[in-house]
């Protein structure tokens, strides 16, 4: 987590060089560093920086593309607050979230700790979980349209066999959201598994014997020692998987098409439905802010939260 | 990063102390065999069903195996969708996009880990800033601007954006490149090496690990991308593999054996890199994160 940005102070000055000399070296170096970094100042510039303006610009305007854009205050804004359907889409990222990421996180731990155990065989067992991280979400999503499928889905026919109700995943209301947990679940598992495996890695034997030594239960070595230790992993993993779940569209899309229900409606579904299929730019991008807000104040949170619970090593 | 594979270093008391076998280490196997078996499941699933005649997909209760393997599927696969373009029109964009954006990644990472120029650690600042900006918020205005270049439907509007700016790269190199010591550079320079040689003969080749990490996420995060395909492209001869699913989703809906041998081919080829490429994939998602 720590990011290294102190310029090295030896660096900047050589005062016992003529003022001359250090100068044109100077301009031959910002000369340099301009001929590095042109692409992807190019592309700052071209592709994030003057989007990210323009997106302001439509979010304060009305425009479907075509004419010209007119100012239309805080109308977008408004007008989204009043959408009964913006409120349940944003109900639904949210019960999503709660789902997958502590669903994801929590699962992830107990693993990684398992696979610690298991010696050489971790890179056997980790080719299932890894597996869906480098598939396709569209293909991760079109194999859950079948497991989901109550007419053919395997997974219906042994909740059966075992006395459980089957649910009907897609269609039934209050399943849609866990359906699409379940499936986050699933593909996002290998990643945190590797993660925290990489942070597990990284503790010392030694704090562990040591806790051993002073006779420490197996749980108060996970609490007391484990835990603490893995604290900026868990962190960095809260951060980027809220941040990821909060943008989650690829599998309602997959699942639903262009006509989802309002129940399976979330925030980003409703952007791209709103700009490229109504195209009314100007409210699709106040809710984009809207959504970037959001995910800044989490972040926000999480960082001012991080000085109660993070502990960096030495 | 040196091993997933190895615990944690034993003291040589606690190795004497270990027995050979352990009926809790037996179940801890048994439990994590299951469970891999389960999260490969649906992929077991997808591939079998892919061989399945239809009548078998529908039959109660459903079996893993195919009675009567059939390669009917994916025959409708290939009659239905252009799949062969399809792989090009991804393998083009993920190859392009990969090479590209490592080479500026890298040489933009240089300038900010090694050259000493006014206004350098701000606009760092805002590269790092620019990672937490959703990318729905910027399609919109890309999406217009992508048609006043006349760019939609064209693998550019994929390609040069993603080409040419990546946060997460040059931040990821940034990181790699404080790392490597500068006595060697610092000689090099007094020997009157210019920075373009410093950086192509001594940062380039200590950055293979890195890039190879690097690399392979740029690679599958494009080669899986949706949302800006499904933005950008709208005729079947550009679309990517993802996009061509979906729509063969769209047509093919109940035609369980068609639809998963469809799902097969795309989630196939990663799937076989994977399987080879195990240690150096698993390492990249490490390293991504640990640098950060």
């Amino acid at each position: 987590m720590a990011i290294d940005t102190q310029v090295r102070p030896s660096a900047r000055t050589a005062p016992s060089r003529p003022w001359r000399k250090v100068s044109r070296r100077r301009r031959k170096d910002t000369i340099a560093a301009v001929i590095f970094l042109s692409p992807q100042l190019f592309g700052l510039i071209v592709f994030m920086l003057g989007p990210l303006g323009f997106a302001l610009y439509l979010a304060f305007s009305h425009w479907d593309g075509f004419g010209t854009a007119t100012f239309a205050g805080l109308s977008n804004f408004t007008e989204l607050f009043d959408n009964p359907r913006i409120q349940r889409s944003a109900i639904n990222t949210v019960w999503f979230t709660v789902l997958q990421v502590p669903g994801v996180m929590v699962t992830a731990f107990l693993f990684a700790l398992f696979m610690q155990k298991a010696g050489k065989m971790t890179s056997v067992y980790r080719l299932g979980f890894v597996a869906p991280v480098v598939t396709s979400s569209v293909a991760v999503a079109t194999i859950w349209l079948y497991l989901f499928n109550p007419d053919i889905s395997p997974v219906n026919t042994a909740l059966k066999a075992i006395g459980l109700p089957a649910p009907n995943w897609l269609q039934d209301p209050s399943f849609i959201i866990p359906s699409f947990a379940i499936v986050g679940i699933w593909q996002g598992l290998g990643y945190q598994l590797v993660m925290f495996m990489a942070g597990l890695q990284s503790i010392g034997a030694s704090y562990l014997e040591a806790a051993e030594l002073d006779g420490c239960s197996a749980w108060q070595k996970l609490r007391h020692v484990t835990v603490p230790l893995l604290s900026p992993t868990i962190l960095f993993l809260s951060i980027t998987s809220i941040i990821g779940s909060f943008q989650v569209f690829d599998y309602i899309y997959v699942f639903m098409d262009t006509n989802a229900p309002d129940e399976a409606r979330t925030i980003v579904y409703e952007i791209v439905q709103m700009a490229f299929r109504e195209f009314n730019f100007g409210a699709a991008s106040a809710l984009a802010f809207l959504l970037f807000l959001v995910l800044l104040g989490v972040t926000g949170l999480q960082m001012a939260a991080q000085k109660r619970w993070v502990h960096y090593a030495e | 990063m040196s091993a997933f594979t190895d615990t944690a270093t034993r003291s040589p008391e606690t190795q004497l102390r270990r027995r050979p076998v352990r009926p809790a280490k037996l179940a801890l196997h048994f439990a994590l065999v299951v469970c891999a078996v389960l999260m490969a499941l649906p992929f077991l699933w997808m591939m079998f069903s892919s061989f399945k005649p239809l009548d078998e997909i529908f039959r109660q209760p459903p079996a893993l195996l195919p009675e009567n393997w059939t390669t009917e599927g994916y025959q409708k696969a290939f009659e239905g969708a252009d799949f062969v373009r399809g792989f090009w029109n991804s393998t083009y964009i993920a190859v392009t996009v990969t090479a590209l954006s490592l080479l500026t990644s890298a040489m933009a990472a240089y300038a900010f880990a090694r050259i000493d120029f006014r206004g350098s650690r701000t606009l760092f600042m805002v590269f790092l800033a620019t990672m937490m900006v959703p990318g729905q918020l910027t399609i919109i205005p890309l999406y217009i601007i992508m048609g006043w270049l006349g760019w939609i439907d064209t693998p550019l509007s994929l390609i040069i954006p993603s080409s040419l700016f990546s946060a997460f790269g040059v931040f990821l190199m940034r990181q790699y490149i404080k790392g490597i010591p500068r006595e060697l550079e610092e000689a090099a320079e007094l020997d009157g090496a210019s920075k373009f040689r410093i950086f192509t003969t001594m940062i380039l080749p200590l950055l293979r690990t890195p890039l190879t990490a690097l690399g392979i996420f740029t690679f599958l995060g494009q080669w899986n991308n949706f949302f800006g395909p499904l933005i950008f492209l709208n005729s079947d001869a550009n679309f990517t593999l993802p996009l061509l699913v979906n729509q063969f989703k769209g047509q093919y809906g109940a035609d369980w054996t068609a639809l998963m041998s469809a799902t097969t081919l795309v989630a196939a080829p990663l799937l076989i890199i994977f399987a080879v490429a195990q240690r150096q994939i698993v390492d990249g998602i490490a390293l991504s994160g640990s640098k950060s």
